[in-house]
């Protein structure tokens, strides 16, 4: 109990009380990536939406952006230990965009530009859980933090916010993404400390 | 004057060492997506994520993943399909 080890970049450790366990707070907003970053043009953009049955739910970027849209400030928890709190994006709520689209799946597989996966229950993006955003901090989301969008799902592990968010696929068994195939966690709650297999 | 967002693969050194008793920086991997073979030491490793992902040059798929708990570690090699090490003679009788 009350251990931390320093994330991957070491950096000065700020202990708060509304911290999930082994976590420290960054004033930072570190750049975590898997790969090259992907640029891609908002006029070649687009979410889609596939559920188990292969039908499909396109949104371009102007008919994602004429969509309500939501201005959440959330806290953030990376499982490399940093976690930022308050940070304030907007985007379109997942309510928004599983509004009419018929399903029987209870997962989600988050793909994205690049060719990055992530994996939750269907039921994590529903009830004003989730969003896909595009402003982060009141300006365009840059490149290399996700944008033109990324998924945004703060009550799990940032893993789970999948960057460059290409689309959403309904299945109907669970199909672990690029991290959860590699040791991490299937589901990722911060507060329970599920940041590997078996935790 | 910004950083390329990943390193040579000679950081896979240290973290592999701990998990093979070879020395791996001399040996050669082949790409499972494009077939190039190359040296492991020219594999981009991306490094400033929750695990190491090394990537192939040549088309910049992934190659190799460790993840590395406390007290466990994955290896996913399902993107080589082969590593060649030197070894030394086979003694013939
Ligand atoms: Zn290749």
């Amino acid at each position: 109990m009350g251990i931390v080890t320093p994330g991957f970049q070491g950096r000065p450790r700020v202990e708060a009380p509304d911290l999930p366990p082994g976590q420290y707070l960054t004033p930072d907003f570190p750049v975590l990536s898997a790969g090259p970053t992907p640029r891609v043009p908002r006029e070649q953009w687009e979410f889609v939406i596939s559920t188990e049955t292969g039908t499909e739910h396109r949104w371009s970027w102007d008919e994602m952006m004429a969509l309500p849209q939501e201005t959440p400030t959330v806290d953030i928890h990376c499982v490399t230990r940093w976690s930022k709190l308050g940070t304030t994006w907007r985007g379109v709520s997942l309510d928004t965009l599983l509004d009419g689209v018929e399903t029987a799946a209870d997962y989600a597989l988050t793909h994205s530009y690049g060719g990055y996966t992530t994996n939750l229950p269907l039921e994590d993006l529903r009830d004003g859980q989730a969003w896909l955003v595009h402003t982060y901090d009141g300006d365009d989301l840059p490149a290399e933090h996700g944008g033109p969008a990324r998924l945004l799902v703060p009550h799990l592990y940032f893993w789970k916010s999948a960057k460059w968010a290409r689309g959403i696929h309904l299945t109907v068994e669970d199909t672990p993404g690029f991290w959860e195939t590699a040791g991490y966690h299937d589901y990722g709650d911060p507060w329970r400390e599920q940041r590997y297999q078996g935790d | 004057m910004t950083a390329l967002p990943y390193v040579d693969g000679n950081m896979l050194d240290g973290p592999l060492g701990e998990v093979f008793a070879l020395d791996l920086s001399s040996a050669t991997a082949r790409c499972a997506h494009c077939g190039t073979p190359g040296p492991v030491a020219g594999l981009r490793v991306y490094s400033h994520a929750p695990g190491l992902v090394g990537r192939c040059p040549t088309c910049i798929e992934v190659m190799v993943r460790l993840v590395r708990a406390p007290d466990r570690a994955w290896l996913d090699l399902r993107g080589t399909t082969f590593l060649q090490f030197p070894m030394p003679p086979e003694r013939t009788p």
